[in-house]
């Protein structure tokens, strides 16, 4: 039985932003507040726009304990379109998949979403012809293909052009003109064996490959426009040892006989280039053998994340006993871990055995986006910093050309290529920062709402498949009322979506600085001392096949590398002792949280990241408790030391 | 503890004694001036051996043995290791190999313990040194298997705070608001007389006689009548515990009985039914009338509403701890986690046990109805409820006092079966009495830490050192079967208080998140989503799953702390000066910033 109040006649009107545009409107909607069988819940208005749907509140006196973390952008009861995952009709009792064109309007309307909200409207008490409209329109623009034009972004940028551009670049390296890729050179000092080149200006290259990118300096312009890029080892990040982190794009398998002798014969002219000192010896680590596919990610997170979608309490009660063995059978659990163990693999080839790494992939713009990623955030502090975690997000992902449209499926218009890699990345990287929270400057709660932000089409950072793709579609010459090019706004931006009460949740307050360095150090001196604070672990052995290659001959090592490259090293086949002897080794000692981390991936280390999995469900509700229950100790806290730190200095300047 | 470790990761193992005293009568002891000993420890051998150490591999070593314990330090490990285990942790001491065994390392003993792992050590075939070792072992080791006392009675520990003080059921009941117009405090019990499992003080009605006590005894399992535990300040609701009644095959009735319980369920003003709460599984109730036992039926006590709990028995929950134990020691089961820790049943165990727990504290909370809890006997499964309950309802047992004030009362002088359960001194290993009841009991309360980290003024420490300390027999606190025994045995005169440990250091076993909260019932969410394996606690001797210790978060909001503390005497002083008109400008003091960056704070 439904009690409720009389729903009240009185016009409540969506906040709408700069460009959107309400589409449809239903009235005397009931949106259950809870599905537990006790029918709670509030009337209103629900609409769609061109960015959102949203459900309005009649009762607006509701809004009386407004919560202390909010959107601004993105309200409780807004959804945007690119946030739905699924729409069921419910016809007497019954649940239907809603997709297309509807021939009978459901009574009640269930929205899954993919920021894992879940959301109940009853409809039977509007009117037929709102139903109608309101449905068809829900389903029409959040699960129909759609033009990337018609994407919100672009209505946004052309009607706001005034609050865009403003963010400091300071803040995030973009990684979208050469000097920024000459910086990261010289950052992690890859300028002496690697090169930042400008062959891809006009995309010349390749439209996948960004306008910039860093090659070994032995690798010539031509071989670069060869095939497209494709077979040429692209810098990610060196070392402090000086070994780097490579990737490639592997060719495709080709028919034509001839055509792959010629790339082998290319291939084989490249490792030799690159293998030669300077360069350190090579391994390769093609990902798509050594790493779940595509679709076994996407295929493992449709099954874990339906375990949070949850209908109502019953569902939720019965599924709780059987949980570990659902958990596990998803799969998702054991793919973190093998991507995390992965990363250590390439970081104990980096950091000890001291050699090139090479990440093969067919478009090296998945796994290796992942594992570069992990690497870096593991053997680089700056990455665990947020702007240097928000700067590297911008290298390997945004510039680096991993297909976000595609990958979320943002325009709907192929499931085949939807995968969540860069949600893959974010449970990684999440594993380690609840492993070792001192060590990151961002919080659980950055990454969470990091990850909200993939659907949230204001911000260009996560719409498009390329740089080429974002460049081809700045000029806005397909919109009349536009007349120079959008300037879109980055998710980098923080205060666009949240005011500065709420940012301080992002901000991890037992961050501890790197020690700067004393300033009375000479520049280079500087340089050297710091590295080695930030890796105290380095091996001072060098590893014997280091040595061995040293000191013998040009004509041995030529010998020795034929072989080896011949074989495609294959980490399978000598890694695990030496894995398991880095790994024991490292864990054995303290750590230091500005040094080398590594995640630790037994069985009961590997979690569900909880906050962004069990926040919307009612029944997993810890009140007054959770992690979040410590951090708010610590920001009052440090709001009273910083009061503390007023009033001394007040009473200071009285003293003088 | 089993690793490579230097004493700075010792943090998760037992406690290290403070005293270092040189012993005098060294004559084997090498190096004596760094093997601790108790004051009341006395040495009975030493000999070389090798450690099998499940981690690190064989271990060339010295063992050492007291009266207390067992230690081993590594002779050619760098760093040393070292092992300090405390012979009351021994639950079984077997040789391995024969004779004839070749190989290796392959003869010596294997010592299963209680917490968790297992010692090996290979000695050298020759003499009789095996059969000397093991003898010395085991006699230690077992105690009361050879009419020995137990170490606790040797203590001559010495701590400043008096923990056998902590525990005053008067007060205990006063701070209640007991006894009052509804409920009197009586002596029956005195002289163990009514029931030798019960404590000798008791809260009944104030409407049932002392006669009507006895009358009801006599329908109870073991005479445990229906007494109160905990009152509801607001709703005067009560938390009543007891035995099942003696309903039996014949299914017989207590007038008696009956009536009584009718006096709890009127001694609120309530007009709703009694809930009744057995925390059985339906059929092992109805299973326990072939006994005589069984459970309060409807035609007998119609103003009485009766659920069962479905909490398995103590064999249930032994053979799920073996299987934990099993996936979890000496290695972590690697390939499938998730489904070997389901299947241990463990966590559905605790799952349980909490889910019960809530249900005694929101009927007597929010249903404002009383409540009796029982299971069989009522010292196992019953104390579990009554105990969570109670920590959920009342915001004074989640202080360090406060919690020892809730196990003395609620296990201790309710005779939680201690002795049997833990088999102290017992040489005993496969005794179908042992059983981890009150371990699952710690680690509901752990589950419940985890979830409201600000709500208990206790830390993980704390709970890890009772349970060390639920082994050790180095304190009297959990000797012994019931207050009857422990009277009989001058338990309190004669040996010290684990409380006199903890309450002497007490900062050690601070939660630095502790935020006092009057009057807030706190429920765990007791899903599955939410609980977790208590890591800390049963992998720790694995070197490789350890976690770090002190934890980085609580480390740094201390050190805030102590900076806020240091600003605001600082801030006195400045005031002081100022204020005195006394303006030197040139005095030492530091800028706040200054002191800021010191502290490396990031704002």
């Amino acid at each position: 039985e439904i009690h409720i109040k009389e729903p009240i006649e009185k016009e409540v009107n969506p906040r709408l932003l700069p460009g959107e545009l309400l589409l449809c409107e239903a009235s005397t909607v009931y949106k259950y507040i809870q599905e537990d069988g006790s029918n709670r819940g509030t009337y209103g208005k629900l609409v769609c726009t061109n960015f959102k749907i949203a459900f309005l509140d009649d009762d607006s006196a509701s809004d009386d304990n407004e919560p202390q973390f909010k959107n601004k952008i993105v309200g409780e009861n807004d959804i945007t379109l690119q946030c739905v995952d699924q729409i069921y009709g419910v016809y007497d009792e019954k649940k239907k998949l809603l997709t297309g064109q509807l021939r009978k309007y459901p009574e009640k309307l269930i929205i899954y979403c993919k920021d894992l909200r879940v959301f109940h409207f009853c409809l039977r008490y509007t009117k037929e012809e709102e139903v109608k409209r309101i449905v068809s329109g829900i389903v029409h623009h959040s699960q129909t293909p759609k033009l990337l034009k018609r994407l919100f972004l672009f209505s946004y940028a052309s009607a706001a052009p005034n609050n865009t551009g403003k963010y400091g670049r300071n803040q995030t390296v973009m990684f979208d003109t050469l000097e920024d890729w000459r910086d990261e050179l010289e950052r992690t000092k890859g300028n002496v064996k690697y090169k930042a080149v400008t062959t891809n200006e006009g995309y010349r290259v390749s439209e996948k490959l960004p306008l910039y990118f860093v090659v070994p300096i032995c690798v010539s312009d031509e071989s670069i426009l060869k095939y497209e890029g494709r077979g040429i080892p692209i810098w990610c990040w060196s070392c402090h040892n000086g070994a780097a982190l490579l990737k490639m794009s592997a060719f495709p398998k080709e028919q034509d006989d001839s055509a792959s002798q010629m790339q082998k014969a290319f291939l084989d002219g490249i490792y030799k280039t690159i293998s030669k000192p300077p360069y350190e010896l090579l391994k390769m680590e093609d990902l798509s053998s050594s790493l779940p596919s595509l679709q076994d990610i996407q295929t493992a997170y449709t099954r874990f994340k339906q375990l949070f979608l949850i209908d109502n309490s019953t569902d939720f009660w019965a599924t709780d006993v059987k949980w570990f063995s659902l958990l596990e059978s998803t799969n998702w659990l054991e793919i973190i871990r093998r991507v995390l163990k992965k990363a250590i693999e390439v970081a104990e080839c980096l950091e000890r055995q001291h050699t090139n790494v090479l990440l093969i992939e067919e478009s090296a713009t998945d796994l290796c986006c992942v594992i570069s990623t992990l690497v870096q955030v593991m053997m680089d502090s700056y990455s665990r910093t947020k702007s240097g975690f928000q700067s590297l997000i911008q290298k390997e992902w945004v510039i680096g050309g991993h297909g976000f449209l595609d990958r979320c499926n943002h325009l709907h218009k192929s499931d085949k290529e939807e995968a969540p890699v860069f949600l893959l990345l974010l449970n990684c990287v999440w594993q380690l920062v609840q492993q070792y929270p001192p060590a990151f400057e961002f919080t659980e709660t950055y990454l969470t709402v990091l990850s909200d932000s993939l659907y949230v089409p204001i911000f260009s950072t996560f719409f498009f498949n390329s740089q080429h793709q974002k460049d081809t579609n700045m000029s806005g010459e397909n919109l009349q009322t536009q007349s120079g090019p959008f300037r879109f706004l980055t998710v980098w931006d923080w205060s666009v979506q949240f005011d500065p009460k709420a940012q301080a949740f992002l901000n991890n307050t037992l961050y501890v600085e790197k020690p700067k360095p004393d300033k009375s150090q000479r520049k280079t001196t500087r340089f050297k001392h710091q590295r080695q604070l930030s890796l105290p672990l380095t091996q001072t052995k060098p590893s014997t096949k280091r040595g061995f290659f040293r000191e013998e001959t040009d004509h041995l090592i030529k010998n020795i590398l034929g072989k080896r490259i011949g074989k495609f090293i294959n980490s399978s086949d000598e890694l695990p002792n030496s894995f398991r002897e880095f790994y024991d080794s490292w864990h054995s000692k303290p750590v230091d949280y500005h040094g080398l981390l590594l995640p630790r991936i037994d069985g009961p280390e590997i979690k569900v990241w909880a906050q962004r999995y069990l926040r919307w469900i009612p029944e997993a509700q810890l009140h007054g408790g959770g992690t979040i229950a410590t951090a708010a100790k610590i920001l009052d806290l440090i709001e009273e030391v910083q009061s503390l730190q007023v009033k001394m200095d007040e009473e200071h300047s009285q003293a003088v | 503890m089993a690793s490579s470790s230097t004493p700075k990761y010792n943090s998760n193992s037992l406690e290290s004694p403070s005293s270092k005293r040189t012993l005098k009568d060294g004559t084997n002891w090498e190096h004596n001036e760094e093997i601790p000993r108790l004051p009341g420890e006395t040495r009975v051998t030493d000999k070389d051996v090798i450690y099998m150490c499940p981690f690190n591999g064989p271990v060339k070593g010295r063992v050492y043995i007291t009266n207390y314990r067992l230690y081993l330090r590594s002779v050619e490990n760098d760093p040393v290791v070292v092992l300090n285990v405390p012979l009351g942790v021994i639950s079984r001491i077997e040789k391995m190999g024969g004779a004839s065994s070749r190989g290796e390392n392959s003869y010596g003993l294997d010592i299963t313990c209680k917490d968790m792992r297992n010692l090996r050590f290979a000695l050298k075939q020759e003499g009789h040194s095996r059969r000397d070792i093991f003898e010395v072992l085991t006699k230690h080791a077992f105690p009361q298997s050879h009419n020995l006392p137990f170490f606790a009675f040797a203590n001559e520990e010495k701590f400043s705070e008096n923990g056998w003080m902590v525990y005053n059921p008067m007060a205990e009941y006063r701070r209640q608001g007991l006894p009052n117009e509804r409920w009197r405090v009586t002596f029956i019990n005195e002289h163990y007389g009514l029931c030798d499992t019960y404590p000798s003080l008791l809260v009944v009605p104030y409407n049932a006689t002392d006669e009507d006590l006895k009358k009801v005894a006599a329908f109870r399992s073991r005479n445990r009548i229906p007494v109160l535990s905990w009152i509801h300040p607001e709703t005067q609701a009560v938390i009543m515990r007891c035995s099942q009644p003696l309903v039996g095959m014949s299914g017989k009735r207590n007038k008696d009985d009956e009536r009584y319980l009718d006096i709890i369920r009127e001694a609120n003003g309530q007009i709703s039914k009694l809930t009744i709460y057995d925390a059985r599984p339906n059929v092992n109730a109805v299973a326990n009338k072939a006994t005589g036992g069984g459970y309060e039926g409807e035609d007998a006590y119609p103003n009485a509403e009766l659920f069962f709990l479905d909490i398995h028995n103590i064999h249930v929950m032994r053979e799920s701890l073996k299987k934990l134990k099993d996936i979890v020691y000496p290695n972590v089961e690697e390939s499938h986690w998730l489904s070997s820790l389901e299947s241990t049943h463990w966590l559905e165990h605790i799952k349980l046990v909490l889910t019960g727990a809530i249900q005694v504290a929101d009927k007597v909370s929010s249903g404002r109805s009383s409540v009796v809890v029982h299971c069989s006997d009522g010292w196992d499964r019953t104390a579990q409820l009554t105990s969570l309950a109670m920590l959920m309802l009342d915001s004074y047992y989640r202080t360090i006092e406060g919690f020892e004030v809730l196990v003395q009362k609620e296990w201790i002088s309710f005779g939680h079966k201690f002795a049997s359960r833990i088999g102290h001194g017992d040489k005993n290993h496969a005794d179908a009495d042992r059983s981890p009841i009150f371990l699952q009991f710690i680690d509901c309360v752990w589950q419940m830490s985890k979830q409201f980290p600000t709500a208990f003024e206790f830390n993980e420490q704390f709970l890890i050192t009772i349970l060390d300390h639920l082994y050790s027999c180095r304190f009297g606190t959990f000797l012994y079967n019931s207050e009857f025994l422990r009277e009989k045995e001058k338990v309190t005169e004669k040996t010290l208080s684990l409380w006199s440990l903890i309450n002497s250091e007490k900062s050690k076993y601070t939660n630095p998140f502790y935020t006092k909260e009057l009057n807030r019932a706190l429920y765990p969410v007791a899903s599955m989503r939410h609980l977790e394996l208590w890591v800390n606690y049963y992998i720790r001797w694995n070197p490789r799953i350890r976690q770090q210790q002190p934890n980085p978060v609580e480390q740094r909001y201390m050190e805030l702390l102590a900076l806020r503390d240091d600003y605001i005497r600082r801030l006195e002083e400045l005031q002081i000066t100022n204020n005195s008109k006394i303006s030197n400008s040139s005095s030492s003091s530091t800028s706040p910033s200054q002191m800021m960056s010191h502290v490396q704070t990031h704002f």
